[in-house]
């Protein structure tokens, strides 16, 4: 089982091949649903809050649909990707794998720098975490999607170190893959975000 | 760190008290967490009763002062908290925990690291919630934590409560998805869904609700926090914010919630039932259907805990047809339970007495409920006597009475011997009429007026009789749980040794194996034939199962203690949370430190491979020999 660091040239799913992981990608798929509620959850209470600006600014007054585009064409470059990466893990092909996966983590990183500059800019326009209820709601939502995609970094930053040594086994396959999974999970919130916050704050009125 | 031994074998060997603690720390034995699970869910549920018995002396009388104000909007807050989350959760992932694996013949559970963390994480959110009792009060805001009351005019006590939630909830959360990966993915062959026993399939339903409820409650808590300690706006009226959102999801969670600890006990009533009447269970595709409806329903009907709000006649009018429709699956159940007891010979031992008393009393909480339903009527139950009486005798009635029964039932299986009978039957009796009396009054006080959280009551009022009878009937529970207590150490002492079959009666496959049941639960996976195949087994005079497989040696994790360790480093973080509210913001530095520490465990369990360790065919054969 777990012992035997099976060589998988010859599998077409190293990810599924053992019993811990197919319980791995099933588990993992099981918590990408509890992830839909809390994000959901996120959404529902920034639709209810979202024209509550109290004194401070509105959506529509900060939001640059330039910026927030590009945001959204590198975060789906990176879901790409990172399929990339999983095809060659399954053609069991090391260095292409952790290639691809370096890129995800390079246009990660450029996703949350330009997250960060937009959040700056909101601050100086006067949009603080304590503004108004729309303000409060928005940090928290697309703050939690930021946080998320910075975990994303970390998390397949580590892989890929680690894979240096350990390459691609029927242990490492499903580790991989979920990461890819939630790459992914992460890449559709913002697909959501983006149409939501901001082409229907934008547009919307 | 460098305390992670890897190759640890089995460790039975006593070596004192230093080795014994650290194998329970360390512990990823499925049937071991059980055990923390029931060690710990049954400490709480001790805490919980004795804040139950102090409200209980408070209202005794009229106009009494034993425990008044702020005190005893404390005791009432702590009790339905704990109550909820620290006792009735984890006893269910206690039964979850020792039975299911077993139920569907597996070795083991998916994720044993995860569910160990589980375990650690709920036992740490548990404490942290209850050192707030030192730490300069305890919550005050009732369990459901309104807003803007607890977040804004309330003292410290509903950041332990904030924090102490998320920890806990973070370890159910796990729980629920290694449960539903065990079961989907670790079936023994031929143990096919439509055949795995009706306990096994509350516990995935259950797990399924815990997996899409238990989020919506970690963003409540979240907004909750970061009104209190980053100056948001969530229940801000005065900068746009609204304390509705919060009802809508503490409700979204809390009403699945309620599902979640009722539906184990559903099960543990199905298994209970047709195993001392023996007969196999009546209806058995209508069970599991009336259990995933109940599961879908649970979703839909969260808004009955919002009549009054002020949602419109629309919205009103569609939970309300929602809620009612619950009762026709439910009635499935309790009708399926009475034809599996029709003709059967019944054998009223305790477990099967608490089976039998929960059928009248979940009943009579479920017609309650229905009243509730009715939008009309409930603007005049609302916030009433009324309601508690309704739900204690759903959750004392319905999922308490399943647990003990369980506890009874199972209590062989988990520790290889017999809780006496004799006790077990006063406890039955002393708990089954101390919980009538108890609550039965309380439906009529609630009609008479008498609203719920008030610490007193005037005398002259019409209420005096129904208080104290109410009261008196408290002690009754209060003495059935203290000769359940005593019944535990005496027969820990010097119990009757159980077989493997303790009952005699076993129809499920985990009365197949030894008890209690060896590290590997089975030696040889069995091959599953049909629904009950011990029983039907046993009826084609067999006495093993069919093995569907050879025996060899069997692969086990090493215990770990990373699930401790995580859960302590998470606790640290939550006391930099509490303390940056009642502080200020540089208590901040030790949640950055705790979750950093957490990081970093997570880095060393990602990193270093377990290799487990294997139990040999020569050491199975040998166990299994000793076990006959």
């Amino acid at each position: 089982m777990s012992e035997t660091h099976t060589s998988i040239e010859k599998l077409a799913n190293p990810e599924k091949a053992t019993l811990e992981g197919k319980n791995k990608f099933l588990g993992f798929w099981f918590f990408l649903g509890g992830e839909t509620v809390l994000f959901g959850t996120l959404f529902a209470t920034f639709l209810a809050l979202r024209d509550k600006v109290a004194s401070g600014p509105s959506g529509p007054e900060l939001f640059s649909i330039t910026t927030t585009f590009i945001s959204t064409m590198i975060l789906l470059v990176s879901s790409l990707t990172s399929v990339f990466a999983v095809m060659a893990m399954k053609d069991n092909k090391l260095r292409q794998m952790q290639l691809w996966f370096w890129v995800t983590v390079l246009l990660g990183l450029c996703f949350l720098g330009l997250e960060i500059y937009e959040f700056s800019e909101y601050l100086s326009e006067g949009l603080g975490y304590k503004t108004s209820a729309f303000s409060s709601s928005f940090y928290t939502l697309v703050g939690t999607h930021g946080g998320h995609v910075f975990f994303g970094i970390l998390w397949i930053s580590t892989l890929m170190i680690a894979s240096y040594k350990k390459g691609i086994t029927t242990v490492t396959a499903p580790k991989y893959y979920v990461a890819a999974l939630y790459w992914h999970f992460i890449d559709v919130v913002w697909v959501f975000i983006f149409t939501v916050v901001y082409l229907l704050g934008i547009l919307g009125d | 760190m460098t305390t992670i031994s890897p190759h640890v074998h089995s460790p039975r060997q006593k070596q004192g008290f230093l080795a014994w603690l650290w194998m329970w720390l360390t512990t990823l034995d499925h049937k071991k967490v059980g055990i923390l699970y029931l060690c710990g869910g049954g400490f709480f549920f001790l805490i919980g009763g004795i804040e139950a018995i102090l409200i209980r002396i408070q209202l005794a009388v009229p106009e009494n002062t034993f425990l008044v104000g702020s005190a005893y909007n404390q005791v009432l807050t702590m009790h339905g908290t704990t109550m909820i989350f620290l006792a009735a959760m984890p006893m269910i992932f206690a039964l979850m925990n020792a039975v299911v694996p077993l139920q569907i013949g597996a070795r083991d559970v998916a994720f044993p690291f995860l569910n160990s963390l589980g375990f650690w994480l709920f036992f740490l959110g548990g404490l942290i919630l209850n050192v707030s009792w030192f730490l300069g009060g305890a919550p005050d805001g009732g369990w459901t934590a309104y807003t803007p009351l607890s977040s804004e005019y309330l003292g410290s006590g509903m950041d332990f409560y904030i924090l102490g939630l998320q920890v806990a909830g973070a370890g159910t959360l796990m729980g629920g998805i290694n449960f539903l990966v065990t079961i989907i993915n670790m079936r023994a062959p031929g143990m096919t869904f439509m055949r795995m026993p009706l306990f096994t399939w509350t516990a995935l339903v259950t797990s399924a609700l815990i997996l899409f409820a238990f989020p919506a409650l970690t963003v409540g808590l979240f907004f909750e926090l970061f009104d209190k300690i980053f100056g948001a706006n969530f229940f801000n009226a005065t900068n746009g914010g609204n304390s509705v959102i919060w009802e809508h999801i503490f409700w979204i969670f809390g009403h699945p919630e309620v599902y979640i600890l009722i539906l184990p006990a559903f099960g543990v009533i199905s298994e209970v039932i047709p195993t001392f009447a023996k007969k196999r269970l009546f209806g058995y595709s209508s069970m599991v259907f009336a259990t995933v409806l109940i599961g879908f329903l649970a979703f839909m009907v969260w808004v009955h805990h919002m009549f009054t709000v002020g949602l419109g006649p629309m919205a009103n009018s569609i939970f309300a047809i929602a809620t009612m429709a619950i009762a026709i699956p439910t009635g499935m159940k309790i009708f399926n339970w009475m034809f599996t007891m029709w003709g059967g010979q019944i054998h009223f031992n305790t477990a099967n007495l608490f089976a039998i008393g929960f059928i009248p009393t979940f009943v009579m909480g479920g017609v309650t409920g229905v009243m509730l339903a009715v939008p009309a009527a409930d603007f005049q139950y609302h916030d009433s006597y009324f309601v508690i009486a309704h739900f204690h005798y759903v959750i004392v009635g319905g999922v308490v009475f399943g647990l003990l029964s369980a506890i009874f039932y199972w209590w062989p299986k988990m520790f290889g011997k017999f809780l006496n009978e004799t006790l077990g039957k006063f406890t039955f009796w002393f708990f089954f009429f101390g919980f009538h009396f108890t609550f039965f009054p309380q439906h009529f006080l609630g009609l008479m007026g008498m609203p719920r959280r008030y610490f007193t009551y005037f005398k002259g009022e019409g209420l005096e009789a129904g208080n104290l009878i109410s009261s008196i009937g408290a002690s009754g529970m209060a003495i059935a749980t203290i000769l359940l207590v005593i019944n535990i150490v005496i027969t820990t002492a010097k119990g009757k040794k159980a077989k493997g079959d303790a009952w005699g009666l076993g129809r499920t496959l985990e009365w197949s194996i030894a008890s209690p049941a060896p590290e590997y639960n089975f030696a040889q996976t069995p091959l599953v034939k049909g629904i009950d195949p011990l029983w039907k087994a046993k009826m084609e005079g067999n006495k093993k199962l069919t093995p569907a497989e050879p025996l060899g040696d069997i692969h086990m994790p090493s215990p770990s203690i990373l699930p401790f360790l995580m859960s302590l480093s998470l606790t640290l973080a939550s006391f930099g949370f509490i303390y940056a509210d009642i502080n200020g913001m540089g208590a901040l530095v030790f949640a950055g430190i705790g979750i950093g520490l957490m990081f970093l465990l997570m880095l060393i369990h990602s990193l270093k491979d377990d290799h487990g360790f294997h139990i040999h065919k020569e050491e199975i054969i040998e166990t299994e020999k000793g076990a006959e």
